[in-house]
């Protein structure tokens, strides 16, 4: 074990080896490490991943032709894309970016022995299997007359999700997300505790590094907008009731915008908590593999603060054409376009991490790369959206899902598989075939984009979303879209490949297996680093870089 | 004399700005030299429909606007990352340097963006205010979502009944020479050069009434009447496709437009609502399946 600063080895005490592992049961299912329950998340996320993917890989093989071939029926096809949407949002991205790399990295990275509390991080994890299976009997139980299973869009607007579904399947949903949100809360709560809390001596806020800083911005936004949502839902829940309620009933004086107010307030801030990690990420393997210590780090911490703020206030952009009044539609749409300086700080700020850097085109680095290309074409597409006017013709076309399909399918998905080959030594102790994760990469990176740029074209010529039959017109491009699923699907397989590989083969690898580049706490580890890290806590030194 | 450093950024340099060209022109020839569908969707095609009324007239060379410097700054930055991934390479640049901070470009990359926001802000705001101010209105429809279909009525006419329109099944579609998916069996007749007043609201769940050639999309929420106007100035039919989430048929409720001559109006509401000559089918047949292009 390389010698941390400030850290004296032979003062350590007796047993500091005896890592005082648990037994399989106990450690896996008892879990209070931080580290295990990072792992968990992640074998939890690529469950969810492959659920969710299984889903959108039928939605693009009905789409492929005009017709209705695959689904019994189009309530069936609806099902599909409402869980398709919330399987991956709550059960697969936010799992695998907050819960995995968030659990894993963030104590170390701040050079704490573990998160504040660990039981309480024990209850977040096991939540979300909970609400997942809440999801999944919600697909076997009636929906309403025309079969089982909610098919109200993952944005669940009143009345499709009241009157219109009056069977209990969108009940177990209601059930499912309540539990998934109180899950984020704790992890939320801990997160900030952490960060806030246990920093080690000399890790001053401006010297955390940047995914710690990007993971305590999501968990306050975590911890502001998902209790909204949570009363949404619980509203909706006691309007459902026959003779309950009528928060969103107009018939009863309520109001159905109301719902969609409440929603967004939520639904915004979450895109936000989906990507900054992804950020943060990001902002490390730029950094290591272009053997630079990042360019404006504190431009890089406070964009994200900004973005996060900013995130709270424009909620009602994705609402322009429910009849709001046009001056509050001209509100919206000013705080809109004002997001995009704070990311284009980000953006920029990692073109000049790498100028005049050394760059190794390593697998992360590939997906690193690709993030910051995508994740500006889902952005300016997103300028475009902003534009209220404009809107008016491309809401709830597919010009919208192309566009958060690239912030969010390539955007924090990509960041993702960044942080996941960047990391996977350290997690593991092992190094992946470079043949199968090139092959991966590639395969995913023309995949998506197959899939997801002849979308702008149907947008654009006027395809409107969750459809499952269209006209003849739009034939050519959804056939394009489709042939890409299968292009991402080759992806997926090698991706799998690629794991099997590694856990046979076992190469090992050293500490700091990246080199000089890779300069936070985590590298000062063993790969994987021990049961319990920091007995003796490093002391970060002042001249020390981010 | 030259070092290989100089060779580099020279090379780099030159494949860049040829990748960052290459892509600006690209996607504006291909982004907004496409065919246009006029009134409905054409064949494969990768652009806005086809403005039919000055609203859409406007959404268009916003949208327009916005894509030159949202293309410009798509080819900006791959053209950056193509020269930094050539130049700085291992390779390339073996030692790196330490530079971390630079705050005069730190500024230009903060106020760039706000200078770039403000100029799509102006016409932005000028497009939305337009949409929303109706001007005087010379009449008006109300448009109820269902599930499925769309019903209208003519508040101002007394002798109009409520027209419902439902979408025609793939037979009736080829027999009738409308396009599947979009054609009704009973359209929604208004006069060309018209301020036409729209009322929107729903009797169930949420529907969204969409004319994409008259660059309206106006949500139907059950209990409340949302506004908006068209002037159509052009005649022909103009189909749109229900745009909010409203169950399973929501694929299949379409809008179906007719826009006619005043007389042929005229005469229409003089007959209660009935076209007195086959113009009109004509009209229908005339308006689907060309493109601006063909007009």
């Amino acid at each position: 074990m390389v010698a941390l600063p400030g850290e004296n080895i032979s003062a350590e005490p007796a047993g500091y080896h005896d890592d005082g592992k648990p037994k399989f049961f106990a450690r896996w299912f008892y879990s209070t490490n931080h580290k295990d329950i990072g792992t968990l998340y992640l074998i939890f996320g690529i469950i969810s991943g492959l659920i969710g993917g299984f889903l959108s890989f039928m939605m693009r093989m009905e789409l492929a032709d005009p017709g209705i071939q695959f689904f019994t029926n189009e309530h069936q096809y609806l099902v599909y894309v409402s869980m398709h949407g919330l399987i991956m949002i709550f059960f697969m991205v936010m799992p695998a970016l907050i819960g995995g790399f968030g659990n894993w990295f963030v104590p170390i990275m701040v050079g704490a022995p573990d998160m504040a509390f660990p039981r309480m991080n024990n209850l977040s994890f096991w939540l979300l299997p909970t609400a997942l299976i809440c999801l999944l009997i919600s697909f076997v139980v009636p929906g309403n007359a025309n079969g089982n299973g909610f098919g109200g869009s993952w944005v669940m607007y009143p009345p499709l999700s009241t009157t219109g579904h009056p069977g209990p399947a969108f009940d177990f949903i209601i059930i499912g997300l309540l539990a998934a949100g109180f899950s984020s809360i704790f992890g939320a709560i801990n997160f900030i505790t952490t960060i806030l809390n246990m920093r080690a001596p000399g890790m001053t806020m401006h010297k955390m590094p940047l995914f710690a800083w990007a993971v305590l911005v999501t968990a306050f936004l975590l911890l502001l907008a998902l209790p909204v949502l949570a009363a949404a839902l619980f509203m909706l829940f006691t309007d459902r009731i026959a003779g309950g309620t009528g928060f969103f009933d107009p018939a009863r004086g309520g109001d159905p915008q109301m719902f969609q107010h409440l929603f967004w307030f939520f639904g915004h801030p979450e895109v936000y908590i989906m990507i900054l990690p992804a950020f943060g990420i990001v902002s490390h393997i730029i950094s290591t593999f272009s053997k630079k210590p990042i360019f404006g780090y504190l431009g890089m911490a406070y964009a994200m603060v900004a973005i996060g703020v900013v995130g709270f206030v424009v909620w009602a952009h994705h609402m322009y054409t429910v009849g709001m009044d046009v001056n509050l539609k001209a509100y919206f749409l000013a705080a809109t376009l004002v997001i995009a300086v704070p990311t284009g700080v980000k953006i920029f700020s990692w073109l000049a991490t790498m100028w005049g850097g050394s760059i190794r085109f390593t697998i992360p680095m590939q997906w690193a790369l690709a993030f910051i290309f995508l994740f500006v074409v889902g952005g300016v597409t997103g300028v475009m959206l902003a534009n209220a006017g404009v809107d008016a013709y491309l809401h709830d076309t597919y010009y919208v899902v192309a566009h958060f399909h690239y912030v969010l399918s390539m955007g924090a998905v990509f960041g993702i598989f960044a942080g996941f080959y960047y990391w996977f030594g350290k997690m593991f102790g092992v190094m992946y075939n470079k043949f199968l994760a090139a092959a991966h990469f590639w395969l995913f990176f023309i995949g998506v984009n197959v899939i997801f740029f002849p979308q702008h074209f149907l947008g654009l010529n006027g395809m409107p979303r969750r459809y499952v039959d269209y006209p003849e017109e739009f034939a050519i491009w959804n056939q394009v879209s489709s042939f890409g699923a299968y292009i991402t699907l080759a992806g997926v397989v090698f991706f799998f490949l690629m794991l099997i590989e590694a856990f046979i083969v076992r190469r090992r690898v050293g500490d700091n297996y990246w080199g000089e580049g890779a300069t936070t706490l985590e590298w000062t580890l063993s790969s994987p680093p021990p049961y319990h890290q920091f007995n003796v806590l490093p002391r970060i030194e002042d001249n020390a870089e981010h | 004399m030259k070092s290989p450093t100089n060779k580099t950024t020279i090379i780099a340099a030159i494949i860049a700005v040829a990748i960052g060209v290459g892509t600006f022109v690209a996607l504006i020839v291909l982004g907004l030299g496409g065919e246009r569908g006029m009134g409905q969707p054409v064949d494969g095609g990768y652009f806005l429909q086809d403005a039919a009324t000055p609203v859409m007239e406007d959404l268009t060379t916003v949208h327009n606007m916005v894509f030159y410097w949202i293309s410009g700054i798509t080819a900006f930055v791959m053209a950056l990352m193509v020269y930094i991934m050539i130049r700085f390479r291992e390779k390339a640049n073996p030692v790196p340097s330490k530079t971390s901070h630079n705050t005069a470009i730190e500024v230009v990359w903060t106020i760039a963006p706000v200078l770039i926001l403000l100029f799509i802000a102006v016409p932005s705001m000028q497009l939305l205010y337009f949409q929303d101010k109706l001007p005087e209105t010379d009449m008006t429809i109300k448009a109820v979502g269902n599930t499925w279909n769309w019903s209208y009525t003519y508040p101002d006419l007394e002798n109009i009944e409520e027209i419902i329109s439902n979408p025609l099944d793939e037979v009736q579609a080829k027999a009738q020479g409308k396009p599947y998916l979009l054609g009704t069996d009973a359209q929604l007749v208004v006069p060309v050069d018209t301020n036409v007043k729209v009322l929107v609201t729903s009797i169930n769940n949420m529907h969204s009434w969409t004319v994409p050639s008259f660059g309206i999309k106006m949500d139907a929420v059950p209990g409340i009447i949302n506004e908006t106007w068209f002037r159509a100035t052009r005649e022909g039919v103009f189909y749109g496709q229900c745009s909010e989430i409203c169950g399973i048929k929501h694929y299949y409720m379409p809008i179906e437009v007719n826009v006619v001559s005043k007389a042929e109006y005229a005469r229409w509401v003089a007959n209660d609502g009935a076209f007195t000559s086959s113009v009109a089918q004509n009209n229908t047949l005339m308006g689907s399946g060309q493109t601006a292009a063909q007009k």
